[in-house]
């Protein structure tokens, strides 16, 4: 069953806490088939959380995620499954197998979900491999790599099964400018040759908002602003112009609450 | 008064910890089970897993084996010698070995070799978020990664337990025949005698397959179930070794009274 509608990820009223800490109240996401959508905030605001929401490893409190027409939470866990194999996500340090080679590790989601000969395999994993320029690194082993190879192999193995769509949690997060700038490529150019849906969960506003159609601003567990990189820039929003002009202080404060200073410090007491 | 019950409300969130981790154990078992069957159409992913575990722990096993049966030879004889009977060593080796120190050891060896590897193993895997990525490529981690270290276990513990019997009653026979001058025919003709099919070998063979699938079942869950950090992980894989021996040793009591107590 597949939808044809322009959104291929709709979020509607989620909300989730984690003990009593409350992550997300009552957002709305939308993402347009085709586009790279951004989901930005500040640490701590439950970016990755929400991947996790929409690949159905996590379950909300209330509101739902439908992806592709189908509502994540409401799928049994075989149809789960089924829809996982049209999803590629890439975690933040790549989640390569470290006792299998980069070969392997590619050819893993083949050979677990396809019954493809071994020659098939072949060809398909070189292809992926080149695709992200490391077509010769097929015989190293993971611990051999860097951040950012890690990070291409692992994308490498995320389009293996030529998914829908691909769900990026902090891509650039440690990264050299080179290898930054080529994952930057990388993703702008995997969505449109692949006819991909991408969605890049990040902090690094530069390289993400120059390949990103749409960026939602997270904050306090709501959606704070909404619109293309360029739209936010001119946004009357004081969260949104903190976070994009990076100022210390400002919506998000700079000091951690506390009691006043001045008292603090006259009060004397032991700590 | 308020810290006294601060007091007992964490002792009451300390009981309903225990046995919320005991309903998690459980229903992981039952989730490893489910995914048994799947693997005969896969032997590979446990035939490797048998090397791990059961292969690598040869040498402990073979060594511990042979050191254990000596000294039961010598001080067995040291025994039996004062009554004459010291042509009774071979029965003596073979029933503490087949009966009870093969499996009860092999299983405390295999706890400290082969569970606290796998339970860093499994831990380690979460905490790069290996499983995660498993789960989202759509591949059930508990099948691919769980049950074939669990079947492995379960197949190797016994094989392990026969061969740690084997290797001591030869280390017996050295140290007794060998050495102490306990007469060669009657060391084995005794044991061929008194040593039983059922009552012993099987018996112990059942012992070994029970602690094969607690010591197992203990390290993949403490694995899975591991905080996924370095601190997390490196707890879990002491808490396999100390309550998987914990298991074992009780067990053991359980498991003889039902055998061969009281009747």
């Amino acid at each position: 069953m597949s939808d044809t509608s322009d959104i291929l990820i709709s979020v509607r009223g989620l909300s989730f806490s984690r003990g009593s800490r409350q992550i997300f109240d009552d957002i709305d996401i939308d993402i347009k088939r085709g586009s790279v959508t951004a989901i930005m905030g500040p640490s701590g605001t439950g970016k990755t959380t929400l991947l996790r929401l929409i690949g159905g490893q996590l379950r909300p409190d209330k509101g739902n995620v439908v992806v592709d027409g189908e509502d994540v939470h409401a799928l049994r866990r075989g149809q789960l499954y089924q829809l996982r194999k049209r999803m590629g996500m890439l975690f933040q340090n790549g989640a390569l197998l470290t006792d299998i080679n980069v070969y392997d590790n590619v050819a893993f989601p083949l050979r677990e979900h396809t019954h493809l000969p071994e020659r098939l395999i072949r060809d398909l994993v070189l292809m992926k491999l080149h695709a992200v320029g490391l077509r010769g690194a097929r015989d190293l082993m993971p611990s051999e790599l860097s951040g950012g190879m890690l990070r291409r192999v692992a994308l490498a193995r995320a389009i293996a099964l030529d998914p829908m769509m691909i769900m990026y949690d902090e891509p650039f997060t440690g990264q050299d400018p080179i290898s930054m700038g080529v994952l930057v490529r990388l993703i702008r150019l995997l969505n449109d040759t692949l006819g991909l849906t991408s969605i890049i969960v990040s902090h690094d506003i530069a390289e993400t908002a120059a390949i990103a159609d749409d960026i939602y601003l997270l904050s306090g567990g709501k959606v704070v602003a909404h619109g293309s990189a360029d739209e936010l820039k001119q946004s009357g929003s004081e969260w949104a112009k903190q976070f994009i002009q990076g100022l210390p202080d400002g919506p998000v404060p700079f000091h951690y609450p506390a009691d006043d200073y001045a008292h603090d410090l006259l009060s004397g007491g032991p700590n | 008064m308020k810290s006294v019950l601060d007091h007992l409300q964490s002792l009451g969130q300390k009981g309903t910890g225990v046995f919320e981790r005991l309903g998690r154990a459980n229903i992981l078992f039952a989730r490893i089970l489910a995914g048994v069957p799947g693997l005969f159409l896969r032997p590979n992913l446990v035939i490797q897993q048998v090397y791990s575990v059961g292969v690598l722990s040869l040498l402990i096993i073979l060594v511990s084996g042979l050191f254990v049966g000596m000294v039961l030879g010598l001080q067995g004889y040291n025994t039996l010698v004062d009554f004459g009977a010291e042509e009774s060593l071979g029965v003596v080796v073979a029933l503490s070995l087949v009966r009870e120190l093969g499996p009860v050891v092999t299983a405390l060896l295999f706890a400290g070799r082969a569970g606290s590897a796998l339970t860093a193993e499994i831990g380690l895997m979460k905490a790069t978020e290996q499983l995660s990525a498993m789960e989202m490529m759509a591949i059930d981690p508990i099948r691919r990664v769980l049950t074939p270290r669990f079947l492995a276990g379960f197949i190797s513990m016994p094989l392990l337990a026969a061969i740690f019997s084997a290797v001591g009653i030869m280390g017996g026979y050295f140290v007794g025949v060998g050495l102490l001058g306990v007469d060669d025919g009657a060391y084995w003709s005794q044991m061929q005698d008194k040593v039983d099919l059922y009552d012993d070998i099987y018996n112990g063979v059942i012992k070994s397959i029970v602690f094969g699938i607690i010591v197992t079942w203990i390290a993949v869950f403490e694995g899975y179930d591991a905080t996924p950090t370095s601190e997390g992980v490196s707890r879990a894989t002491t808490r396999t070794v100390v309550h998987s021996s914990l298991a074992v040793l009780a067990m053991d009591f359980i498991l003889t009274a039902l055998m061969f107590g009281g009747g």
